[in-house]
Protein backbone atom coordinates (compact mmCIF):
# COMPACT_ATOMS: atom_id res chain seq x y z
CA UNK A 1 0.00 0.00 0.00
CA UNK A 2 1.68 3.04 -1.32
CA UNK A 3 1.47 5.56 1.64
CA UNK A 4 2.88 9.09 2.10
CA UNK A 5 5.61 8.14 4.33
CA UNK A 6 7.24 5.02 2.43
CA UNK A 7 7.25 7.71 -0.53
CA UNK A 8 8.66 9.96 1.08
CA UNK A 9 11.04 7.60 2.05
CA UNK A 10 11.96 6.05 -1.88
CA UNK A 11 11.91 9.86 -3.10
CA UNK A 12 15.16 10.54 -0.37
CA UNK A 13 16.80 7.71 -1.46
CA UNK A 14 16.23 8.07 -4.85
CA UNK A 15 14.60 4.90 -5.71
CA UNK A 16 11.76 7.04 -7.55
CA UNK A 17 11.94 10.31 -8.64
CA UNK A 18 9.31 13.13 -8.09
CA UNK A 19 8.52 13.36 -11.67
CA UNK A 20 8.02 9.45 -12.01
CA UNK A 21 5.76 9.26 -9.37
CA UNK A 22 3.64 11.77 -9.64
CA UNK A 23 3.23 10.15 -13.50
CA UNK A 24 2.69 7.07 -11.83
CA UNK A 25 -0.10 8.00 -9.79
CA UNK A 26 -1.66 9.95 -13.12
CA UNK A 27 -1.78 6.62 -14.91
CA UNK A 28 -3.12 4.58 -12.03
CA UNK A 29 -5.83 7.88 -11.97
CA UNK A 30 -6.71 7.37 -15.43
CA UNK A 31 -6.99 3.28 -15.01
CA UNK A 32 -9.20 3.89 -12.33
CA UNK A 33 -11.00 7.52 -12.97
CA UNK A 34 -13.49 5.66 -15.45
CA UNK A 35 -15.38 3.87 -13.37
CA UNK A 36 -14.79 5.98 -9.61
CA UNK A 37 -15.17 9.30 -10.41
CA UNK A 38 -13.89 10.95 -7.51
CA UNK A 39 -12.17 13.92 -9.72
CA UNK A 40 -13.86 17.60 -10.87
CA UNK A 41 -11.08 18.51 -12.11
CA UNK A 42 -6.77 18.22 -13.08
CA UNK A 43 -4.74 20.19 -12.92
CA UNK A 44 -1.61 17.32 -13.97
CA UNK A 45 0.71 19.89 -15.41
CA UNK A 46 0.89 22.17 -11.96
CA UNK A 47 1.61 18.93 -10.34
CA UNK A 48 4.27 17.86 -12.91
CA UNK A 49 5.80 21.15 -12.49
CA UNK A 50 6.14 21.05 -8.82
CA UNK A 51 7.53 17.65 -9.24
CA UNK A 52 9.89 18.85 -10.80
CA UNK A 53 11.13 21.15 -8.51
CA UNK A 54 10.78 18.67 -5.68
CA UNK A 55 13.78 16.56 -7.80
CA UNK A 56 15.55 19.54 -8.40
CA UNK A 57 15.85 20.08 -4.37
CA UNK A 58 16.68 16.36 -3.87
CA UNK A 59 19.64 16.19 -6.45
CA UNK A 60 20.71 19.27 -4.86
CA UNK A 61 20.67 17.14 -1.66
CA UNK A 62 17.90 19.93 0.17
CA UNK A 63 15.91 18.41 2.68
CA UNK A 64 11.98 18.39 1.08
CA UNK A 65 8.96 18.54 3.33
CA UNK A 66 6.97 15.12 4.34
CA UNK A 67 4.69 15.53 2.07
CA UNK A 68 6.61 16.93 -1.18
CA UNK A 69 6.42 15.36 -4.05
CA UNK A 70 3.58 12.58 -2.61
CA UNK A 71 1.13 13.31 -5.14
CA UNK A 72 -2.55 14.43 -3.25
CA UNK A 73 -6.03 16.02 -4.69
CA UNK A 74 -8.25 18.87 -3.24
CA UNK A 75 -12.04 18.81 -2.23
CA UNK A 76 -13.79 21.55 -4.20
CA UNK A 77 -14.76 23.74 -1.74
CA UNK A 78 -11.17 25.00 -0.69
CA UNK A 79 -9.82 27.55 -2.98
CA UNK A 80 -6.86 27.18 -5.25
CA UNK A 81 -6.12 30.62 -7.53
CA UNK A 82 -6.64 30.06 -11.45
CA UNK A 83 -7.89 26.41 -10.95
CA UNK A 84 -12.10 25.93 -10.85
CA UNK A 85 -13.62 25.69 -7.00
CA UNK A 86 -17.17 24.79 -8.02
CA UNK A 87 -18.79 23.50 -4.73
CA UNK A 88 -20.38 20.52 -7.28
CA UNK A 89 -22.93 23.59 -7.94
CA UNK A 90 -23.72 24.50 -11.01
CA UNK A 91 -24.01 28.33 -8.97
CA UNK A 92 -20.28 27.82 -9.02
CA UNK A 93 -19.30 25.61 -12.23
CA UNK A 94 -17.24 28.51 -13.71
CA UNK A 95 -15.96 30.26 -10.72
CA UNK A 96 -12.33 30.87 -10.62
CA UNK A 97 -10.79 31.48 -7.40
CA UNK A 98 -8.69 34.86 -7.28
CA UNK A 99 -6.77 33.62 -4.29
CA UNK A 100 -5.85 30.77 -2.29
CA UNK A 101 -6.94 29.33 0.62
CA UNK A 102 -4.44 29.69 3.56
CA UNK A 103 -4.32 25.67 3.60
CA UNK A 104 -3.26 25.95 0.04
CA UNK A 105 -0.78 28.32 1.08
CA UNK A 106 0.48 26.47 4.06
CA UNK A 107 0.79 23.34 1.51
CA UNK A 108 2.16 25.05 -1.88
CA UNK A 109 5.22 25.96 0.22
CA UNK A 110 5.95 22.65 1.53
CA UNK A 111 5.84 21.86 -2.35
CA UNK A 112 2.90 19.50 -2.88
CA UNK A 113 1.51 17.93 -5.58
CA UNK A 114 -1.96 18.76 -6.05
CA UNK A 115 -3.80 16.73 -9.07
CA UNK A 116 -6.96 18.28 -9.01
CA UNK A 117 -10.06 18.96 -6.84
CA UNK A 118 -12.63 16.44 -6.07
CA UNK A 119 -16.24 15.41 -6.38
CA UNK A 120 -18.55 16.32 -3.21
CA UNK A 121 -22.10 16.64 -2.44
CA UNK A 122 -22.95 20.34 -3.60
CA UNK A 123 -21.57 22.89 -0.98
CA UNK A 124 -20.80 19.75 1.15
CA UNK A 125 -24.71 19.34 1.73
CA UNK A 126 -25.40 15.59 2.06
CA UNK A 127 -24.09 12.10 2.98
CA UNK A 128 -23.53 10.18 -0.25
CA UNK A 129 -22.11 12.55 -2.93
CA UNK A 130 -25.41 11.61 -4.68
CA UNK A 131 -25.86 15.40 -4.44
CA UNK A 132 -23.24 16.38 -6.52
CA UNK A 133 -24.49 18.86 -9.61
CA UNK A 134 -21.67 17.50 -11.72
CA UNK A 135 -20.38 13.98 -11.38
CA UNK A 136 -21.93 11.10 -9.74
CA UNK A 137 -18.64 9.04 -7.60
CA UNK A 138 -18.85 5.71 -7.08
CA UNK A 139 -17.39 3.53 -3.78
CA UNK A 140 -14.04 2.44 -5.31
CA UNK A 141 -15.24 -1.08 -2.98
CA UNK A 142 -18.48 -1.86 -5.09
CA UNK A 143 -19.25 0.75 -8.32
CA UNK A 144 -23.20 0.08 -7.02
CA UNK A 145 -22.67 1.76 -4.09
CA UNK A 146 -21.94 5.17 -2.59
CA UNK A 147 -18.82 6.67 -1.72
CA UNK A 148 -20.35 8.84 1.30
CA UNK A 149 -20.25 12.36 1.83
CA UNK A 150 -19.90 14.65 1.51
CA UNK A 151 -16.03 14.42 0.77
CA UNK A 152 -17.15 11.46 -1.07
CA UNK A 153 -14.28 12.42 -3.83
CA UNK A 154 -12.02 12.80 -1.21
CA UNK A 155 -12.17 8.87 0.33
CA UNK A 156 -12.87 7.69 -3.17
CA UNK A 157 -9.81 9.26 -4.77
CA UNK A 158 -7.42 8.00 -1.69
CA UNK A 159 -9.53 4.54 -1.45
CA UNK A 160 -8.79 3.99 -5.20
CA UNK A 161 -5.24 5.28 -5.13
CA UNK A 162 -6.09 8.11 -7.29
CA UNK A 163 -4.39 10.22 -5.13
CA UNK A 164 -2.13 9.47 -2.32
CA UNK A 165 -3.65 11.99 0.45
CA UNK A 166 -6.51 14.12 -0.17
CA UNK A 167 -7.80 17.19 2.26
CA UNK A 168 -11.50 16.86 2.81
CA UNK A 169 -14.26 18.94 4.81
CA UNK A 170 -16.34 17.93 7.81
CA UNK A 171 -19.62 19.78 8.74
CA UNK A 172 -21.25 16.63 10.55
CA UNK A 173 -19.28 13.98 9.60
CA UNK A 174 -18.24 14.93 5.77
CA UNK A 175 -14.95 13.38 6.20
CA UNK A 176 -15.62 10.60 8.50
CA UNK A 177 -18.16 8.86 7.25
CA UNK A 178 -16.90 8.94 3.63
CA UNK A 179 -13.51 7.66 5.00
CA UNK A 180 -15.09 4.79 6.93
CA UNK A 181 -17.49 4.22 3.72
CA UNK A 182 -14.38 3.83 1.56
CA UNK A 183 -11.97 2.37 3.71
CA UNK A 184 -9.55 4.35 4.47
CA UNK A 185 -8.67 6.99 7.41
CA UNK A 186 -10.87 10.48 7.69
CA UNK A 187 -9.67 13.45 10.61
CA UNK A 188 -12.04 16.21 11.84
CA UNK A 189 -9.55 18.35 13.71
CA UNK A 190 -10.63 20.41 16.44
CA UNK A 191 -12.74 23.52 15.23
CA UNK A 192 -10.47 26.66 15.14
CA UNK A 193 -7.07 24.15 14.42
CA UNK A 194 -6.71 24.21 10.89
CA UNK A 195 -7.40 27.62 8.92
CA UNK A 196 -10.92 28.11 7.24
CA UNK A 197 -9.73 31.12 5.58
CA UNK A 198 -10.77 29.86 1.32
CA UNK A 199 -12.82 27.39 2.64
CA UNK A 200 -16.24 28.06 0.59
CA UNK A 201 -18.41 28.09 3.60
CA UNK A 202 -21.67 26.10 4.33
CA UNK A 203 -21.96 26.37 8.21
CA UNK A 204 -19.27 28.54 9.34
CA UNK A 205 -19.46 27.35 13.22
CA UNK A 206 -18.93 23.78 11.90
CA UNK A 207 -17.09 23.38 9.23
CA UNK A 208 -13.27 22.12 9.35
CA UNK A 209 -10.78 21.23 7.27
CA UNK A 210 -9.15 17.87 7.90
CA UNK A 211 -6.97 14.85 5.97
CA UNK A 212 -7.83 11.93 4.40
CA UNK A 213 -5.33 9.25 4.15
CA UNK A 214 -4.31 5.56 3.88
CA UNK A 215 -3.29 5.21 7.40
CA UNK A 216 -2.67 7.02 10.64
CA UNK A 217 0.85 8.02 10.11
CA UNK A 218 0.28 9.41 7.08
CA UNK A 219 -2.84 11.50 8.97
CA UNK A 220 -0.24 12.76 11.29
CA UNK A 221 1.57 14.14 8.42
CA UNK A 222 -0.74 16.12 6.51
CA UNK A 223 -2.16 17.03 10.12
CA UNK A 224 1.70 18.83 10.72
CA UNK A 225 1.36 20.25 7.42
CA UNK A 226 -2.14 21.97 7.69
CA UNK A 227 -2.43 23.32 11.05
CA UNK A 228 -1.73 26.25 12.88
CA UNK A 229 -2.94 29.75 13.34
CA UNK A 230 -4.32 32.17 10.75
CA UNK A 231 -4.88 36.07 11.18
CA UNK A 232 -7.12 35.53 8.48
CA UNK A 233 -9.49 33.08 10.11
CA UNK A 234 -10.71 35.12 13.21
CA UNK A 235 -12.10 31.83 14.57
CA UNK A 236 -8.63 30.26 14.35
CA UNK A 237 -7.11 28.90 18.23
CA UNK A 238 -3.77 31.05 18.52
CA UNK A 239 -0.62 29.48 19.54
CA UNK A 240 2.18 26.95 18.47
CA UNK A 241 0.59 23.17 17.64
CA UNK A 242 2.58 19.84 18.15
CA UNK A 243 4.23 17.75 16.19
CA UNK A 244 1.42 15.45 15.38
CA UNK A 245 4.00 12.52 14.64
CA UNK A 246 5.36 12.44 17.39
CA UNK A 247 2.24 11.19 18.75
CA UNK A 248 2.61 8.24 17.01
CA UNK A 249 3.11 6.16 19.64
CA UNK A 250 2.74 1.80 19.71
CA UNK A 251 0.98 1.68 23.54
CA UNK A 252 -2.33 2.78 24.94
CA UNK A 253 -1.48 0.82 28.40
CA UNK A 254 -3.51 3.09 30.96
CA UNK A 255 -5.60 4.70 28.44
CA UNK A 256 -8.61 5.41 29.38
CA UNK A 257 -11.36 4.56 26.47
CA UNK A 258 -14.94 6.21 26.73
CA UNK A 259 -17.28 3.64 25.39
CA UNK A 260 -20.92 5.94 25.16
CA UNK A 261 -23.81 3.62 25.18
CA UNK A 262 -25.88 6.06 23.14
CA UNK A 263 -23.96 5.30 20.23
CA UNK A 264 -24.61 1.58 20.49
CA UNK A 265 -28.28 1.58 20.70
CA UNK A 266 -31.52 0.60 18.11
CA UNK A 267 -30.86 1.15 14.65
CA UNK A 268 -26.49 0.19 14.94
CA UNK A 269 -26.20 -2.42 12.21
CA UNK A 270 -25.66 -5.53 13.53
CA UNK A 271 -22.01 -6.07 11.58
CA UNK A 272 -20.60 -2.59 12.64
CA UNK A 273 -21.89 -3.33 16.29
CA UNK A 274 -19.85 -6.50 16.20
CA UNK A 275 -16.59 -4.69 14.68
CA UNK A 276 -17.17 -2.02 17.72
CA UNK A 277 -17.00 -5.01 20.18
CA UNK A 278 -14.20 -6.25 18.69
CA UNK A 279 -12.16 -2.90 18.15
CA UNK A 280 -12.97 -2.55 22.08
CA UNK A 281 -11.67 -5.85 22.62
CA UNK A 282 -8.17 -5.05 20.87
CA UNK A 283 -7.90 -2.04 22.89
CA UNK A 284 -8.32 -4.23 26.84
CA UNK A 285 -5.68 -6.72 25.29
CA UNK A 286 -3.27 -3.93 24.83
CA UNK A 287 -3.90 -2.80 28.23
CA UNK A 288 -6.38 0.54 27.45
CA UNK A 289 -8.83 0.68 30.37
CA UNK A 290 -12.57 0.59 28.99
CA UNK A 291 -15.01 2.42 30.78
CA UNK A 292 -19.08 2.94 29.76
CA UNK A 293 -19.82 6.19 29.98
CA UNK A 294 -23.47 8.33 29.19
CA UNK A 295 -24.21 11.46 27.16
CA UNK A 296 -27.73 11.45 27.36
CA UNK A 297 -28.06 14.44 25.06
CA UNK A 298 -26.59 12.49 22.26
CA UNK A 299 -30.07 11.74 20.99
CA UNK A 300 -31.31 15.06 20.31
CA UNK A 301 -27.96 16.17 18.84
CA UNK A 302 -29.28 15.66 15.27
CA UNK A 303 -32.19 17.59 15.45
CA UNK A 304 -29.80 20.92 16.96
CA UNK A 305 -27.30 19.91 14.05
CA UNK A 306 -29.54 20.28 11.41
CA UNK A 307 -31.12 23.45 12.76
CA UNK A 308 -27.96 24.90 13.27
CA UNK A 309 -26.22 23.83 9.77
CA UNK A 310 -29.61 24.85 7.81
CA UNK A 311 -29.79 28.05 9.35
CA UNK A 312 -25.93 29.14 8.99
CA UNK A 313 -26.12 27.71 5.64
CA UNK A 314 -29.59 29.85 4.70
CA UNK A 315 -27.47 33.08 5.55
CA UNK A 316 -23.57 31.67 3.99
CA UNK A 317 -25.44 31.44 0.96
CA UNK A 318 -27.20 34.46 0.45
CA UNK A 319 -23.93 35.55 -1.29
CA UNK A 320 -24.75 33.93 -4.48
CA UNK A 321 -26.99 36.53 -5.84
CA UNK A 322 -25.77 36.69 -9.48
CA UNK A 323 -24.08 40.06 -8.75
CA UNK A 324 -20.64 39.55 -8.25
CA UNK A 325 -19.44 36.01 -9.01
CA UNK A 326 -20.86 32.57 -10.14
CA UNK A 327 -24.24 32.01 -12.13
CA UNK A 328 -26.29 35.08 -13.36
CA UNK A 329 -29.55 34.46 -14.97
CA UNK A 330 -30.57 37.89 -16.12
CA UNK A 331 -33.65 39.14 -15.46
CA UNK A 332 -35.67 43.14 -15.77
CA UNK A 333 -34.50 43.85 -11.98
CA UNK A 334 -32.53 42.56 -9.36
CA UNK A 335 -34.90 40.77 -6.95
CA UNK A 336 -35.96 38.85 -10.14
CA UNK A 337 -32.04 38.53 -11.23
CA UNK A 338 -30.98 36.84 -7.94
CA UNK A 339 -34.20 34.74 -7.83
CA UNK A 340 -34.10 33.16 -11.13
CA UNK A 341 -29.71 32.97 -10.27
CA UNK A 342 -30.89 30.96 -7.05
CA UNK A 343 -33.60 28.39 -8.45
CA UNK A 344 -31.38 27.79 -11.57
CA UNK A 345 -27.63 27.55 -9.71
CA UNK A 346 -29.22 25.55 -6.59
CA UNK A 347 -29.93 21.79 -6.73
CA UNK A 348 -32.91 20.74 -5.03
CA UNK A 349 -30.94 19.74 -1.47
CA UNK A 350 -29.35 22.66 -1.41
CA UNK A 351 -32.64 24.83 -1.98
CA UNK A 352 -34.64 22.73 0.63
CA UNK A 353 -31.72 23.34 3.14
CA UNK A 354 -31.84 27.35 2.21
CA UNK A 355 -35.55 27.33 2.22
CA UNK A 356 -35.62 25.08 6.29
CA UNK A 357 -32.54 27.81 7.52
CA UNK A 358 -34.48 30.59 6.47
CA UNK A 359 -37.74 29.19 8.19
CA UNK A 360 -35.88 28.72 11.36
CA UNK A 361 -34.89 32.02 11.50
CA UNK A 362 -37.62 34.07 10.49
CA UNK A 363 -39.79 36.01 12.88
CA UNK A 364 -41.75 34.22 15.13
CA UNK A 365 -40.23 30.63 14.92
CA UNK A 366 -36.26 31.80 15.95
CA UNK A 367 -37.22 31.06 19.61
CA UNK A 368 -38.77 28.08 19.25
CA UNK A 369 -35.94 26.19 16.40
CA UNK A 370 -32.70 28.23 16.61
CA UNK A 371 -32.27 29.32 20.14
CA UNK A 372 -33.69 26.10 21.25
CA UNK A 373 -31.19 24.35 19.15
CA UNK A 374 -28.08 26.56 20.82
CA UNK A 375 -29.42 25.44 24.29
CA UNK A 376 -28.92 22.01 22.97
CA UNK A 377 -25.85 22.34 21.88
CA UNK A 378 -24.43 23.66 24.90
CA UNK A 379 -25.61 20.79 26.84
CA UNK A 380 -23.93 18.38 24.36
CA UNK A 381 -20.74 20.40 25.02
CA UNK A 382 -21.06 19.90 28.75
CA UNK A 383 -21.90 16.22 28.33
CA UNK A 384 -18.49 15.75 26.21
CA UNK A 385 -16.51 17.89 29.01
CA UNK A 386 -17.71 16.19 32.03
CA UNK A 387 -16.98 12.62 29.68
CA UNK A 388 -13.54 13.78 28.87
CA UNK A 389 -12.71 14.46 33.03
CA UNK A 390 -13.25 10.67 33.33
CA UNK A 391 -11.81 9.41 30.03
CA UNK A 392 -9.01 10.19 27.40
CA UNK A 393 -11.07 9.56 24.49
CA UNK A 394 -14.40 8.32 23.08
CA UNK A 395 -15.34 5.27 20.68
CA UNK A 396 -17.96 4.92 19.05
CA UNK A 397 -18.81 3.73 14.92
CA UNK A 398 -18.37 6.23 12.91
CA UNK A 399 -21.68 5.48 10.45
CA UNK A 400 -24.88 3.07 11.95
CA UNK A 401 -24.38 1.80 8.63
CA UNK A 402 -22.09 0.60 5.52
CA UNK A 403 -22.54 2.12 2.71
CA UNK A 404 -25.44 1.47 0.04
CA UNK A 405 -26.64 1.35 -3.10
CA UNK A 406 -27.14 4.78 -5.25
CA UNK A 407 -30.19 5.93 -4.77
CA UNK A 408 -31.50 4.47 -1.75
CA UNK A 409 -32.36 7.62 0.58
CA UNK A 410 -32.29 10.05 -2.22
CA UNK A 411 -35.17 10.68 -1.94
CA UNK A 412 -35.95 11.20 1.45
CA UNK A 413 -33.89 13.60 2.50
CA UNK A 414 -34.90 12.69 6.83
CA UNK A 415 -33.50 9.05 6.24
CA UNK A 416 -30.55 10.71 4.96
CA UNK A 417 -29.95 12.76 7.88
CA UNK A 418 -30.41 9.74 10.07
CA UNK A 419 -27.45 8.41 9.27
CA UNK A 420 -25.16 11.55 10.29
CA UNK A 421 -26.41 10.68 13.89
CA UNK A 422 -22.90 9.17 15.19
CA UNK A 423 -20.87 11.97 13.44
CA UNK A 424 -22.81 15.47 13.99
CA UNK A 425 -22.08 15.57 17.76
CA UNK A 426 -18.67 16.16 17.75
CA UNK A 427 -19.15 19.13 15.16
CA UNK A 428 -21.38 21.16 17.36
CA UNK A 429 -18.88 20.19 20.55
CA UNK A 430 -15.85 21.78 18.30
CA UNK A 431 -13.97 18.69 19.35
CA UNK A 432 -11.74 16.18 17.22
CA UNK A 433 -12.42 13.03 16.03
CA UNK A 434 -10.47 10.25 13.75
CA UNK A 435 -12.45 7.54 11.48
CA UNK A 436 -10.37 4.18 10.65
CA UNK A 437 -10.98 1.21 9.23
CA UNK A 438 -12.28 -1.77 11.62
CA UNK A 439 -13.16 -4.54 9.55
CA UNK A 440 -15.24 -5.35 6.77
CA UNK A 441 -18.97 -6.53 6.04
CA UNK A 442 -20.56 -9.81 4.91
CA UNK A 443 -20.69 -8.07 2.02
CA UNK A 444 -17.24 -6.98 1.27
CA UNK A 445 -17.84 -3.06 2.67
CA UNK A 446 -15.90 -1.32 5.03
CA UNK A 447 -16.76 -0.34 8.62
CA UNK A 448 -15.19 2.42 10.83
CA UNK A 449 -14.47 3.06 14.07
CA UNK A 450 -14.39 6.78 15.07
CA UNK A 451 -12.44 8.02 17.93
CA UNK A 452 -13.21 11.50 19.48
CA UNK A 453 -11.21 13.26 22.27
CA UNK A 454 -11.47 16.74 23.97
CA UNK A 455 -11.15 20.12 22.01
CA UNK A 456 -7.20 20.50 20.57
CA UNK A 457 -6.16 16.30 22.21
CA UNK A 458 -5.13 15.08 18.37
CA UNK A 459 -2.55 13.65 19.61
CA UNK A 460 -4.18 10.84 22.00
CA UNK A 461 -6.64 10.18 19.00
CA UNK A 462 -3.82 9.58 16.99
CA UNK A 463 -2.01 7.69 19.41
CA UNK A 464 -4.79 5.65 19.88
CA UNK A 465 -5.59 4.97 16.16
CA UNK A 466 -1.76 4.31 15.53
CA UNK A 467 -1.76 1.82 17.94
CA UNK A 468 -5.10 0.24 16.52
CA UNK A 469 -3.81 -0.17 13.01
CA UNK A 470 -0.36 -1.69 14.35
CA UNK A 471 -2.52 -4.36 16.30
CA UNK A 472 -4.88 -5.03 13.69
CA UNK A 473 -3.36 -5.01 10.18
CA UNK A 474 -6.17 -7.26 9.14
CA UNK A 475 -8.29 -4.03 8.98
CA UNK A 476 -5.88 -2.14 6.72
CA UNK A 477 -7.47 -2.63 3.46
CA UNK A 478 -6.67 -1.87 0.22
CA UNK A 479 -9.84 -1.59 -2.40
CA UNK A 480 -9.85 -3.52 -5.66
CA UNK A 481 -8.22 -0.87 -7.81
CA UNK A 482 -6.46 0.65 -4.60
CA UNK A 483 -2.88 -0.11 -5.30
CA UNK A 484 -1.05 1.96 -7.47
CA UNK A 485 2.05 0.39 -9.32
CA UNK A 486 5.25 2.29 -9.46
CA UNK B 1 -45.28 20.46 12.99
CA UNK B 2 -46.74 20.94 9.08
CA UNK B 3 -45.53 23.97 7.11
CA UNK B 4 -48.50 25.37 4.99
CA UNK B 5 -47.38 26.10 1.06
CA UNK B 6 -48.67 29.75 2.51
CA UNK B 7 -45.20 29.77 4.70
CA UNK B 8 -42.98 27.95 1.97
CA UNK B 9 -43.90 30.54 -0.58
CA UNK B 10 -42.81 33.50 2.41
CA UNK B 11 -40.47 31.75 3.15
CA UNK B 12 -38.93 30.95 -0.74
CA UNK B 13 -39.50 34.78 -1.06
CA UNK B 14 -37.66 35.54 1.78
CA UNK B 15 -34.62 33.36 0.46
CA UNK B 16 -34.63 34.31 -3.12
CA UNK B 17 -36.17 31.51 -4.60
CA UNK B 18 -38.68 30.28 -6.42
CA UNK B 19 -40.94 26.94 -5.41
CA UNK B 20 -42.17 25.77 -8.53
CA UNK B 21 -46.36 24.75 -7.79
CA UNK B 22 -45.32 21.22 -9.25
CA UNK B 23 -42.97 20.93 -6.38
CA UNK B 24 -44.97 22.42 -3.65
CA UNK B 25 -46.52 19.45 -2.93
CA UNK B 26 -43.50 17.18 -1.90
CA UNK B 27 -41.67 20.35 -0.30
CA UNK B 28 -44.40 20.64 1.65
CA UNK B 29 -44.22 17.09 3.03
CA UNK B 30 -40.57 17.25 3.41
CA UNK B 31 -40.28 19.79 5.12
CA UNK B 32 -43.31 19.46 7.45
CA UNK B 33 -41.46 15.83 7.94
CA UNK B 34 -38.15 16.97 9.32
CA UNK B 35 -39.60 19.93 11.18
CA UNK B 36 -41.65 17.46 13.13
CA UNK B 37 -38.98 15.36 13.88
CA UNK B 38 -36.93 18.14 15.02
CA UNK B 39 -39.67 19.40 17.34
CA UNK B 40 -37.99 16.73 19.68
CA UNK B 41 -36.48 19.36 21.18
CA UNK B 42 -39.46 20.42 22.71
CA UNK B 43 -38.85 17.35 25.49
CA UNK B 44 -35.78 18.97 27.01
CA UNK B 45 -36.10 21.35 29.88
CA UNK B 46 -33.66 24.22 28.94
CA UNK B 47 -34.55 26.34 31.13
CA UNK B 48 -31.59 28.41 32.28
CA UNK B 49 -29.41 26.95 29.57
CA UNK B 50 -26.75 29.47 28.34
CA UNK B 51 -27.36 29.11 24.57
CA UNK B 52 -23.71 28.13 22.34
CA UNK B 53 -23.69 29.79 19.27
CA UNK B 54 -19.52 28.75 19.10
CA UNK B 55 -17.61 25.98 20.08
CA UNK B 56 -14.49 27.92 20.68
CA UNK B 57 -14.93 30.70 23.71
CA UNK B 58 -12.44 32.70 21.26
CA UNK B 59 -13.93 36.77 21.18
CA UNK B 60 -13.23 40.04 19.87
CA UNK B 61 -10.12 39.10 17.71
CA UNK B 62 -7.79 42.54 16.50
CA UNK B 63 -5.16 42.75 15.08
CA UNK B 64 -2.92 45.74 14.49
CA UNK B 65 -3.85 47.93 11.84
CA UNK B 66 -1.36 47.76 9.21
CA UNK B 67 -1.62 48.30 5.44
CA UNK B 68 -1.11 45.32 3.47
CA UNK B 69 -1.82 44.39 -0.41
CA UNK B 70 -5.34 43.03 -0.91
CA UNK B 71 -6.67 41.67 -3.79
CA UNK B 72 -6.24 43.37 -7.13
CA UNK B 73 -8.84 44.92 -8.87
CA UNK B 74 -9.21 43.24 -11.97
CA UNK B 75 -9.17 39.80 -9.93
CA UNK B 76 -11.47 41.09 -7.57
CA UNK B 77 -13.78 41.72 -10.92
CA UNK B 78 -12.34 38.49 -12.97
CA UNK B 79 -15.40 36.68 -11.86
CA UNK B 80 -17.99 39.07 -12.62
CA UNK B 81 -20.92 37.89 -14.71
CA UNK B 82 -20.81 41.36 -16.05
CA UNK B 83 -19.18 45.00 -15.35
CA UNK B 84 -18.51 48.08 -16.73
CA UNK B 85 -15.48 50.87 -16.01
CA UNK B 86 -14.08 48.41 -13.44
CA UNK B 87 -17.73 48.06 -11.49
CA UNK B 88 -19.97 45.10 -11.40
CA UNK B 89 -22.91 45.62 -13.46
CA UNK B 90 -26.17 44.77 -12.32
CA UNK B 91 -30.07 45.78 -13.93
CA UNK B 92 -31.61 49.25 -12.92
CA UNK B 93 -32.61 49.38 -9.27
CA UNK B 94 -34.57 52.23 -9.25
CA UNK B 95 -37.18 52.46 -11.94
CA UNK B 96 -38.03 55.42 -13.47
Amino acid sequence: MATIHELHTKLVNKEISAVELTKAVIAHKEQVEPAVHAYLSDSHEQALAVAANVDEKIAKGEAISPLAGVPGAIKDNICIQGQPATCASKMLENFIPPYNASVMEQLFSQDVVSLGKLNMDEFAMGGSTENSALAKTANPWNTDCVPGGSSGGSAAAVSSGSAIWALGSDTGGSIRQPASFCGVVGMKPTYGNVSRYGLIAFASSLDQIGPVTRDVTDAAIVMNAITGHDVKDSTSIPGDRPDYTKALVNDVKNIKIGVPKEYYGEGLNAEVRKAMDEAIETYKKLGAEIIEVSLPTTKYALSAYYIIALAEASTNLARYDGVSYGLRVPADNLVEMSTKTRTEGFGQEVQRRILLGTYVLSSGYYDAYYLKALKVRRLIKNEFDEAFKQVDLLLAPTAPNTSYKFGEKLNDPLAMYLEDVCTVPVNLAGIPGISVPTGMSSSNLPIGMQLLGPAMGEEVLLRAAYTFEQARPDCQVVAPTGEVSL
Amino acid sequence: MKITQEEIKKIALLSRLEVKEEHMGHMEKELSDILSYVAELNELDLEGVEPMAHAVPIHNVFREDVTKPSLDHDLALSNAPEEEDGYFKVPRVVQE
